[in-house]
């Protein structure tokens, strides 16, 4: 009998044969995340003058499937800004509960902010206590995460916007994929998003002059317009819809929208694909 | 004392022959010399008060916090020695936090007092270490609504969680007091600190308990607890009054524990003033 310690436990070689380790190699490529598998597809956003709106259907796919119809995309911070998720949904689960100790943590640090007294002068009330988190910190927070998370080849597969104000108070409004890249600009827009509905809000918001004259009911306007055409021409896209405005006031997110005066009519027009012949 | 000097009061996890851990009791005494503490729990929220003594005029008025704030919804105060309470604090936040890891939720107030007397009883057990020299204060407001499990993006079944009782409510104010052997209670109002005595007979006056459950509400508690700390309050001394207050997610704080607002607060010290002035009077 073999009483070394490594054989404890293990089949005997003389009765059973060699004992085959092959399943026990450590060594080989890792295998993190490689493909997102349940995914949210566009998130888009336009500054106007006094802030940010920001939409994403409430859909998330299973490949083709429309898996789930009432998922939630847009997630308020701190309801001084707004994170708005694409792709991987369980990590965006992941990032939403990370942030979630984010913002308990912040509490603990500016130990019980004041509670904003209703007789105080509203623009004084609203503004985030000094010292918090705004969209920007945040912003720079979730780059550094993503970043790291895609070093260690164990990237968080999400393409992420993130609205709020600055430091100035200034509308801000940027981006981070799952490499770290971080864009900003007046308008943005993840996934097909990017293709369809960019344009169309550069139309109105081209630059950041263009996007201080717009008011906020203009800015929904497009973003609504813009969530139509996306359903209108994304597969993978639903025609309800989450909406949040962030403005100094705080975030007003309604997680109910529904696509208004669709007309499918240029549908007709459309050759080049499926089993038509002409 | 008529015990002192037998020899067992020297350590922690030896009882005296009469069935009393003196270490214990002199923790207690640790506690007899700190600022007063308050707790109200009311009708739609707590509110937490604490004398803090000016131990020097170098020390910047209103800042060096002692209420601290647990999670998002709990606070904490304390009286005795201050570094203790802080430790207590840090290990609040971690109960909380594991929690959250664990259930996905946030933790009830009940249940981060269990903890907590947990862990300070475990303080009164060994040789080597030595009971809390605090008696701390714990309120909180448990959401009375359905929460959302942390990171949830849907909305799950439509027949809601399993177990529910319809007409049965949940949630609501919670207020415990926990003391350095470890023992908590759950009180309608709790005092501790120099001006104990003076406090909870104070608190005793108060409708906190009436059938129909507290009739106070949140504002009146405010100016009750202001009210309070200066009745406890040891004159020739000069300090300065924290005050944060828990509402549920229809009141002023929407679930949150936060400072009572500055504008409320001076009220409430007003008229705590005014009403020592009336009896000085009488």
């Amino acid at each position: 009998m073999d009483h070394r310690p490594q054989a404890w436990g293990r089949p005997r070689d003389d009765v059973y044969g060699a004992y085959d380790a092959s399943y026990l190699q450590t060594t080989g490529p890792k295998t993190a995340t490689q493909a997102p598998v349940v995914t949210g597809t566009s998130v888009i956003a336009i500054k106007f003058k006094d802030g940010v709106v920001m939409a994403a259907d409430n859909l998330a796919s299973y490949g083709s499937l429309a898996r789930f119809t009432d998922v939630k995309r847009l997630r308020p911070f701190l309801s001084t800004s707004i994170v708005g998720f694409g792709g991987d949904v369980s990590d965006m689960q992941f990032l939403d509960r990370h942030l979630n100790e984010l913002a308990i943590d912040e509490a603990y640090e500016h130990d019980h902010a004041e509670t904003p007294s209703p007789s105080d002068d509203s623009t004084t009330t609203t503004q985030p206590p000094r010292g918090q988190l705004n969209a920007a910190n945040l912003h720079k927070y979730l780059s550094k995460l993503m970043y790291r998370r895609r070093s260690d080849f164990d990237p968080l597969w999400n393409q992420i916007l993130v609205a709020g104000l600055d430091s100035a108070s200034k509308p801000f409004l940027a981006s981070v994929d799952l490499r770290g890249t971080t864009f900003s600009s007046p308008s943005l827009a993840t996934g097909f998003g990017a293709m369809l509905a960019q344009p169309i809000m550069r139309r109105f918001a081209a630059t950041e002059e263009d996007a201080a004259k717009l008011t906020r009911e203009q800015a929904v306007d497009v973003v609504k317009e813009c969530m139509k055409v996306l359903f209108y021409r994304d597969a993978r896209s639903l025609d309800r819809y989450s909406l949040a405005v962030v403005t100094k006031d705080g975030v007003e997110l309604r997680e109910d929208e529904q696509l208004e005066k669709q007309s499918w009519a240029f549908a007709e027009r459309i050759r080049g694909y499926g089993t038509q012949t002409v | 004392m008529t015990s002192i000097g037998t020899g067992y009061d020297l350590a922690n996890s030896i009882f005296s022959p009469d069935g009393r851990n003196f270490q214990v009791e002199y923790a207690v005494k640790a506690v007899e010399n700190g600022g007063t503490s308050v707790g109200i729990r009311c009708k739609d929220g707590v509110v937490l008060a604490v004398e803090k003594l000016v131990t020097s005029k170098l020390l910047k008025p209103n800042a060096n916090k002692r209420i601290a704030t647990v999670d998002r919804h709990l606070g904490v105060v304390y009286s005795g020695m201050i570094p203790d309470g802080r430790h207590f604090i840090e290990r609040a936040r971690d109960e909380a936090r594991s929690w959250r890891d664990t259930f996905k939720t946030p933790i009830a107030t009940a249940d981060l007092a269990s903890r907590m007397g947990g862990y300070l009883q475990a303080y009164t057990l060994y040789q080597s270490v030595r009971p809390f020299g605090i008696t701390a204060i714990v309120g909180g407001f448990d959401s009375t609504a359905e929460l959302p499990v942390d990171g949830e993006v849907g909305s799950g079944p439509s027949v809601g969680a399993g177990g529910k009782v319809a007409g049965k409510t949940h949630g609501g104010p919670g207020l415990y007091m926990i003391e350095p052997s470890g023992l908590y209670w759950g009180y309608y109002g709790a005092a501790t600190g120099k001006g104990r005595q003076a406090a909870k007979a104070e608190l005793e006056k108060l409708d906190l308990g009436g059938p129909g459950g507290p009739a106070l509400t949140l504002e009146e508690a405010v100016k009750e607890a202001a009210r309070i700390i200066y009745v406890a309050h040891d004159d020739d001394k000069e300090f300065e009054l924290e005050m944060t207050w828990i509402s549920g997610s229809d009141g002023p704080t929407k679930g949150l524990h936060q400072e009572v607002p500055k504008a409320l607060r001076e009220e409430a010290e007003r008229l705590a003033k005014k009403a020592q002035e009336d009896k000085v009077d009488e």
